[in-house]
């Protein structure tokens, strides 16, 4: 049932030029950076095998890729997103929803798996682009495997606030802004941060940013992991009491 | 199995903040009704409707489909209801048979039978010609067909339309009351409108809501007979006077007509031939006599009107 919806959303998503516009725009800007950061590590080659325990390939190329990636997912998310529930509402079709035997639990998990196959695509073409470095040169396999990883968490997290988002309103456009406003927010919020000594440093641990980075250095934390993963459960769990609520009050 | 009652709605009411939309309404809906929901604009029609379907939590009173309670076990009661809302929920990207399927999926249709209950829908619905195409390209009457076959295409036990032949041709509207007939059969069927022929056409009981009360409740035949004759229309070549027909037995009020006719109110039996009789002794050369029937309309219109609230409950609506 719930890959159902999932499959339904994901076939909408592709109906719409949007979807396609996003995954070219998006591969076009990824690469054109991939090649940047080739270079960049080509330059500096002669110097890093004069050097004991230089960074390799996944520390000059993919980890950079890879935080650059993020911060496009962080723009292009609310656009993905923002129809997910909202249009339905708007549209009236979230009836066809509401009075079929499934529950709101089985909605929200189906829309949000939706999106999440749509990043997955996204991400699976980003990926591509360092395994064709396999052809030529020696990559550290693990590191891919954690940034692949990090960026499939924060991709999950992204999704899971979009979605609750767009429950919220009727207005596509607003469910884009204030999930734009939120991810951003999330992105940013450590940067305020001055801890005094021995205190703990609460909006650094909000922060998405902080918990990528360990990731993107192949370090597998599992505060980390579990930081998106309660950030999934906790949106995806608003969504449900939302669209209980709708019956609610409507 | 006839009787088996398949809605049973004990005292629903909901409320939108202070605004009272549906007031402590009561009913039951057994199999082979076909149940008209009549009411003006704002009186709580699609309220009860998304009670009824679980689209909307009543603020205190309860539903049962086929016994089971719709609040305690939605997923398995829902699976009795179809329901097509006043905006059909068609997705516009969608070709009508890649909806439907989706329909049967969500549905839980077993995956073997869903193909079949997909083309079985479809000529039901007169959707075989357009399968392929998308469904933001169909007319409003096709994608009003659409919605209807999503209603019906698990077979639920309880069928609910909300003014489902809104929007389509004459033709189609036809067919479509055809087929609420043919539902109707073996299903039960719940049917808001405010056509008031349609509720003749096709259901076979009445309900009318007014200002969030069910004001009235019965057979369509018990509203034939609500129905009878209260007035005759009478014409005469030598007009007698008021006096003598105010005087003959049964004859309640009178009333003269612009065009010299004549209208005789009565109470009890229908007086007519006590009136032919008077006017043959009396030589006022009847030449027309007919017995006034007041429509469904007037039934309508008396329940609903006469009550200023209601246009204002309009025109806010």
């Amino acid at each position: 049932m719930i890959f159902s919806i999932a499959a339904r959303e994901l076939r909408s998503l592709f109906l719409s030029p949007l979807a396609w516009a996003m995954l070219a725009v998006t591969q076009f800007i990824l690469a054109f950076q991939f090649l940047s950061y080739i270079e960049h590590f080509i330059e500096l080659q002669p110097q890093l095998a004069a050097l004991e325990g230089a960074p390799g390939i996944a520390d000059l190329i993919i980890a950079p890729l890879y935080a650059d990636a993020a911060v496009v997912m962080l723009l292009i998310t609310p656009l993905i997103t923002m129809r997910v529930l909202s249009e339905e509402r708007r549209s009236s079709t979230l009836s066809l929803l509401f009075s079929a035997p499934v529950s709101m639990t089985e909605i929200t998990l189906g829309k949000y798996l939706g999106v999440l196959g749509y990043f997955i695509v996204l991400l699976g073409l980003l990926t591509l682009m360092p395994l064709a470095l396999l052809a030529g040169s020696t990559l550290d396999l693990g590191k891919l495997v954690t940034c692949t990883l990090g960026l499939f968490l924060v991709l999950s997290a992204f999704a899971a606030i979009g979605v609750y988002l767009s429950s919220l309103t009727r207005q596509p456009t607003v469910a884009a802004v204030t999930t734009f406003g939120l991810l951003l927010l999330l992105w940013i919020i450590d940067r305020s941060a001055s801890v005094p000594e021995g205190g703990v440093n609460v909006l650094g641990y909000l922060s998405m940013l902080s918990h990528y980075d360990p990731l993107l250095k192949g370090l597998v934390n599992s505060t980390d992991i579990s930081y998106y993963l309660l950030v999934v459960v906790l949106f995806l769990g608003f969504t449900v009491r939302r669209l209980d609520a709708m019956r609610l009050q409507n | 199995m006839s009787n088996t009652v398949l809605v049973r709605a004990t005292n629903l009411s909901r409320y939108y903040s202070q605004t009272c939309a549906v007031d402590d309404v009561s009913f039951e809906l057994a199999r082979g009704d076909v149940l008209g929901f009549l009411g003006p604009n704002g009186a709580g029609k699609s309220s009860t409707m998304q009670m009824l379907t679980g689209n909307l939590a009543p603020t205190t009173g309860g539903v049962e489909i086929t016994g089971i309670d719709l609040l305690e076990a939605p997923k398995r009661a829902k699976r009795e209801i179809g329901y097509l809302p006043e905006q059909p929920p068609v997705y516009r990207e969608l070709t009508v048979d890649e909806y439907l399927a989706y329909c049967a999926r969500l549905n839980r249709i077993a995956p073997g039978q869903q193909r079949a209950a997909v083309d079985t829908a479809k000529q039901r619905c007169g959707l075989t010609g357009v399968g392929r195409r998308l469904i933001g390209n169909l007319s409003k009457g096709y994608q009003q067909r659409v919605g209807i076959a999503q209603a019906i295409i698990h077979v639920p036990a309880v069928v609910i339309l909300d003014e489902p032949t809104v929007g389509l041709d004459p033709i189609q509207i036809r067919e479509i009351r055809d087929l609420i007939r043919e539902l109707g059969r073996d299903h039960g069927i719940i049917l808001s409108t405010h056509i008031l022929p349609e509720v003749q056409a096709t259901c076979n009981r009445v309900q009318i809501i007014h200002r969030g009360q069910l004001v009235y409740s019965d057979t369509l035949s018990g509203l034939e007979q609500q129905r009878r004759a209260t007035s005759l229309l009478v014409h005469f070549n030598n007009q007698p006077d008021a006096e003598a027909l105010q005087h003959i037995p049964g004859i309640e009020r009178i009333e003269s007509l612009k065009d010299g006719r004549w209208r005789l109110y009565f109470a009890g039996d229908d007086p007519s031939e006590v009136v032919v009789e008077r006017a043959v002794q009396r030589g006022w050369r009847l030449s027309e006599i007919s017995a006034e029937r007041s429509t469904l309309e007037q039934v309508f219109i008396e329940l609903t009107a006469g009550d200023p609230a209601t246009r204002h409950d309009e025109a806010a609506a």
